[in-house]
This record gives structure tokens, sequence and C-alpha cells, in this order.
């Protein structure tokens, strides 16, 4: 589905520039989005390092482990097919929790971690697995108590009450995720567990492609 | 402003800060760990991690930005732009609908400027914040997330985004109809 939303938008893009005689500032687009793909990602690198940082501590002090026994069981209703004591489900409850309290800058690299973990357990390391697609689902409806850039914006522009926007918008990302969660349950059940390769049983622990994040864990 | 909100608000600046002192100070109490030396190994991850990512984003948002710039996003809207205005939802919150999951950075810049076009206590303003609020950037994590770890498949995952996206974003309307209406 990505590749046709992808092609689809480039030959729209196109397309349409011809009619309407944009193409200079299509081609310009193009390459003022690949430089921004880099400068977003070149922000990432100092969240990415401070918080895998940070995290590898509270994972080697055991409070990962804490918090994923403390929240354990809801996860488990999510996550059925990740062991119980797998590391990923300290990270994915870490990166729900950043998400929860709206710090969104910890929950990226929380959630990237996560799904190294995930990768762990990926007999297909190409192919999303049913756990991925889930944690996938509830950070793109993302549950935020405060939504504080929101309120940010709203005091600036002079509202009344910058806050009242805080019902609306959880009883709303309610609805999302409940929907997101809803419609994961659907496919998942739809749709078997990738196969694993014939007789990588004992080789589907080996690290992830790229070298990075196949540690191992404590 | 409520006192709630201001409970809210300082409880979100301190929320870092309280994170950052307490997992080192009890790893290194309890547990003995030595901590500066583990956050060096664990921040290692980082930046190849980031890295790795580049291509992924460089591919999606060059295809945003072009599908923006040209002009079709605004075709496509146009198209559905009478329905809106047959249910009796403003449609200036329409855009949001589709640049929502497309980009962050767009869809905010999007809504600040509803909220500095209607005010931020008119309808519109509040269904912009809403909407805004109670989602993410689905493509965005998508990519980044699947990108980092490598997969090319992601199977059903971007349909649940996307299908989650339009709920929220039809739930935001009428939840901001019903309560401010």
């Amino acid at each position: 589905m990505v590749n046709w939303i992808w092609l689809f938008f480039i030959v729209a893009s196109v397309i349409v520039a011809a009619v309407t005689g944009k193409m200079d500032a299509v081609t310009q687009a193009a390459f003022e989005g690949a430089k921004s793909g880099v400068t977003v990602s070149f922000g990432l690198i100092s969240i990415m390092v401070f918080w895998l940082g940070m995290m590898r501590i509270a994972e080697d002090a055991g409070l990962l482990q804490t918090l994923a026994k403390m929240l354990g069981p809801l996860v488990r209703k999510l996550f059925p097919d990740v062991p119980r004591n797998h590391p990923a489900i300290g990270y994915i409850m870490s990166n729900l929790s950043a998400n929860l309290f709206g710090l969104g800058n910890a929950a990226t690299p929380m959630g990237i971690k996560a799904m190294q973990e995930l990768q762990k357990l990926n007999p297909n390391p190409e192919t999303a697995t049913p756990a991925m697609c889930t944690l996938l689902a509830l950070n793109t409806s993302s549950i935020t108590i405060i939504p504080t850039t929101l309120i940010a914006i709203r005091m600036n522009y002079g509202s009344a009450n910058p806050a009242e926007i805080i019902g609306t918008t959880l009883a709303a990302t309610f609805v999302a995720t409940s929907a997101a969660i809803l419609a994961d349950r659907w496919y998942r059940r739809k749709s078997p567990p990738p196969m694993a390769p014939p007789a990588s049983k004992s080789t589907s622990m080996k690290a992830s492609p790229q070298g990075v994040g196949g540690e191992s864990v404590v | 402003m409520s006192p709630l909100y201001s409970v809210f608000t300082s409880l979100s600046a301190w929320m870092i800060p309280a994170i950052i002192v307490f997992i080192p100070l009890y790893a290194a109490l309890r547990r003995k760990v030595p901590v500066y030396e583990t956050f060096v190994e664990g921040a290692k991850d980082g930046f190849g991690t980031a890295i790795n990512i580049i291509p992924h984003l460089v591919g999606m948002m060059v295809a945003i930005s072009m599908f923006r710039s040209s002009g079709a996003l605004e075709l496509m809207l146009s198209a559905v732009r009478p329905l809106f205005d047959w249910a009796g939802i403003p449609s200036e919150v329409l855009p949001l609908g589709i640049l929502r999951p497309l980009t962050g950075a767009g869809s905010l810049a999007f809504t600040t400027d509803l909220i500095q076009t209607f005010g931020p206590d008119s309808m519109i303003g509040r269904i912009a914040s809403t909407i805004q609020g109670s989602t993410d950037t689905t493509l965005y994590v998508l990519t980044v997330y699947f990108g980092a770890v490598g997969i090319r498949k992601s199977r059903y995952a971007l349909k649940v985004g996307l299908f989650s996206d339009l709920v929220g974003f039809f739930a935001a309307i009428l939840i901001c109809l019903y309560i401010f209406g």
C-alpha cells in the first residue's frame, strides 16, 4: 500500500503541475522535501542518542521490567505473541507512557527501541509482525492527555480558555485509538502470522540487518 | 484559566527533569549500575538508527512536498468539499483531514493559520485544535518506526493507521459540534 500511495503522490503531482503550469514549483518542492527529510533525521540524532542512553540505564537498573510488570496485563492482552519477560514489553510500556504524557521527543526513541526488540522476535525481518503493527497502530493514534503545543498556540492567539480543548481532544483520541485497536484486532485475526523461513528456529535471534540495536540484553 | 490546566502544565514541565534525575539516581544507588558508562553504551545506538531513517524520510517527504505544491492536494479537496457543506461541517477544516496523517509540521502550520484567521475560540479554531491534538502523523510514524528496523512489508499497518485517522477526524468534528455547538 505504501508503494501505491507514494507512486500516486508523485504521478498525480506531475500531472496536475503539467495542467496548472506549476512544474517549476514542483521541481523545487521535490528538493525541498528531500532537504527536510534529512533535516528531520538529523534532528532525530540528538534525541535518539540522549534517550537511548537514558533508557539503557533504566534497562540495566531493572526499571523497565518494573514498568512492564505494573501495566503488564493490559500489554499482554494487546501483544499476546510477545513473551512475558521479553525486554520489548518494557520499551513498549515506556513508549506508550511517553505518548500519554505528551513527551513527544522521548516517545519516538522508545518506540524505535521497542521496534528493534520486536524485530529480534521476527522470523522474517523484512515483514512486519502483528505485534509491530499493533505498536504502530497505538502510536499513529497517539493517546495524549495534554496537547501542550496546541494549548500554547491557542494561548498565543488570545484564547479566553486555551485548555478547553483538553476534553474534546481526549474524547477524540479515545475514539481514534479504539478504532485503531479494533481494526488491528480484525486484521490480526484475518491474516495469519508471517511464516518463518524453513529451518530458521535456531538463527531467528540474529541481529537486525543494519547491525544496530542487535546487542544482547543485560 | 482553570486550576486543572495549571496542574497539567506544571506537571509536564516537571516530568522530563524528574525522569532524567530519577533513572540514573535509582540505578546508581539501588542497583550499582555504572551510570555514565551505561549511558554512553546505550547512546551509541542512537546515531546509527537516526541515519538509517534518512532514506525513508527523504523518499516520503519528497512525495508529500510535491503533492502539496503541485495543487494536487487542493484538487482532491475540492472534490470532497460539497459533501462537507451538505453535512453542515465547516469545510475550512477539511484540508486537515488529509494533511494530518501526512505531515506533522504541515498540519500544525495549517492549524495555526486557521486559529489565527478565525480565532482560537471559534468553532473552526476549536475543531482544528482538537483534530491536530488527537492523532499523530501516521505516515511519519510508519516511515520512522519501520524504517529504523528495516521492515519493507508493512502489511496492514498503514490501513489501520489511516482508518483510525479518519475515525479520529470525524470524531473530533462531531464531538466539537456537540460540546461547543
